[in-house]
């Protein structure tokens, strides 16, 4: 129930706080009523038509690389 | 697909459970609660718990909204439907839990009620305004992840004045039922996964005083397999050194003070209700939302004068114990044979995040 897809935002329009955003290929709009701010390009956490959350690309960069060096660290 | 793929790699999750075996200390049990039914659906859909050592066990918690929704809440809404000719709109989830005298929505549904199942909690709103002539009634349910989106419906629906829309709000509150469980003496846990959307929406700041006053650590952990895994190694390395903080894996979607926004539009439209059953963990005090009195004319509860219904559990069926970690799925004797995802006697059956879903289609057939 409280799983939540990534999607790119590809379009916007702030005054109806719509999006429309891309599922892998599959359009689909959704509210961003729930977001501050928000821009195209962004990836947004999707659930339940509305966007929940914005990921962070560094934050998400960063993990990568803790996974990289633990990688390296494995017996 | 981004965010997704590069969080499956399997030879990342091969040395990150080579390192959790590497590190988990001889001679003591770790028991490591997994709060969502997306941990679980994740720790079982990509054999994570196989690649554990013998000594690490998840026990599954109580983070599926459809499992711990007494049946009396569903019979209720049958009432809504079959008394009231409501149009019910509902998530999918709901459809086919047990509700009382071997009922259910999607039976319901089959003796003509109006009982749709909607996308998003909006699509409620759109149905209310195709049909002016109709009450329309949306069966909301969920964690905090899932109340947002009808807090926003509450607000839109009050500045739209739609006179035949109402909510019965059944949203429940993850840091109640986590303080309930590591209270109850009957369930050992070392460690907690802490839940990743609900966070989003909440913060890890919120899980604070549950970590101090029961000494637990808690790691907020993302719903992808390497998320799972890293997040049981910091678990593992907070036991092994006798810390219980609270600490976030899942740093790409969580903060500390979480979605305000999100937070706002729920204080505004939603107060905390004084108790709600959950099924499992019986009453609770404070871990239940309802709607808040200036939006009184869109709560189905007052606009039908809804009451509490009493519905005995099947007596064979121990989801109970299963949502209380106390129990394993396979314990139960209806597992499998009386009661199948096609066929469900118990909630944590019916719902795919359901541990005993989760066992019957990975685990099932494990040498």
């Amino acid at each position: 129930m409280c799983l939540a897809v990534p999607a790119r935002i590809i379009s916007l329009d702030s005054a109806a706080n719509m999006a429309v955003v891309d599922l892998d290929g599959i359009r689909k709009e959704t509210s961003t009523m729930l977001l501050d701010s928000v821009k195209v390009g962004d990836y947004v956490l999707l659930h339940v038509g509305f966007a929940l959350e914005v990921i962070n690309p560094d934050e998400a960069e960063r993990t990568l690389a803790i996974f990289a060096e633990m990688r390296a660290d494995a017996p | 697909m981004k965010y997704l793929d590069e969080f499956r790699d399997g030879a990342t999750a091969r040395a990150l459970a080579a390192t959790i075996r590497n590190e988990a200390l001889t001679g003591r049990e770790y028991r490591l609660m997994e709060f969502c039914g997306g941990h679980t659906h994740a720790i079982f859909r990509y054999g994570i718990k196989d690649l554990m050592p013998a000594n690490l066990r998840f026990v599954h918690g109580p983070g599926c909204p459809v499992c711990v929704l007494p049946a009396g809440r569903i019979e209720a809404a049958i009432k809504l439907v079959e008394e009231h000719q409501v149009i019910l709109c509902t998530y999918a989830d709901l459809m086919r839990v047990p509700a009382g005298k071997k009922d259910s929505l999607h039976k319901a549904k089959a003796r003509g009620g109006d009982i749709r199942m909607i996308y998003s909690a909006t699509d409620a709103l759109g149905i209310a305004q195709a049909n002016p002539d109709r009450q329309v009634v949306f069966f909301a349910i969920g964690f905090e992840t899932t109340t947002p989106p009808t807090a926003a419906v509450l607000k839109i629906a009050h500045a739209m004045e739609l006179k035949n829309f109402s909510v019965y709000c059944n949203h429940v509150l993850t840091p109640p039922a986590m303080a309930h469980i590591l209270d109850s003496a009957e369930t050992q846990i070392d460690g907690i996964l802490g839940p990743s959307h609900v966070s989003s929406v909440i913060g890890s700041c919120a899980y604070a005083s549950c970590c101090k006053q029961y000494k637990t650590p808690i790691v907020i952990a993302g719903f992808e397999p390497l998320d799972v895994l890293a997040s049981t190694l910091m678990l593992l390395r907070q036991i092994n050194t006798g810390r219980h903080e609270v600490e976030n894996q899942y740093t790409r979607v969580v903060s500390s003070t979480g979605n305000e926004k999100a937070q706002a539009l729920m204080r505004d439209t939603l107060v905390m209700r004084a108790l709600f059953e959950w099924r499992g963990l019986g009453r609770l005090p404070d871990s239940a939302m309802q709607i808040r009195g200036t939006y009184a004319d869109l709560d189905a509860e007052k606009r039908f004068a809804m009451q509490d219904i009493e519905v005995a559990e099947n007596k064979g069926c121990i989801c109970p114990a299963v949502l209380r970690g106390v129990s394993d799925p396979d314990a139960c004797k209806l597992f499998g044979t009386v009661c199948t995802p096609e066929d469900p006697k118990g909630a944590c059956m019916v719902s795919s995040e359901g541990a005993c879903a989760a066992y019957y289609s990975y685990g099932r057939r494990r040498a």
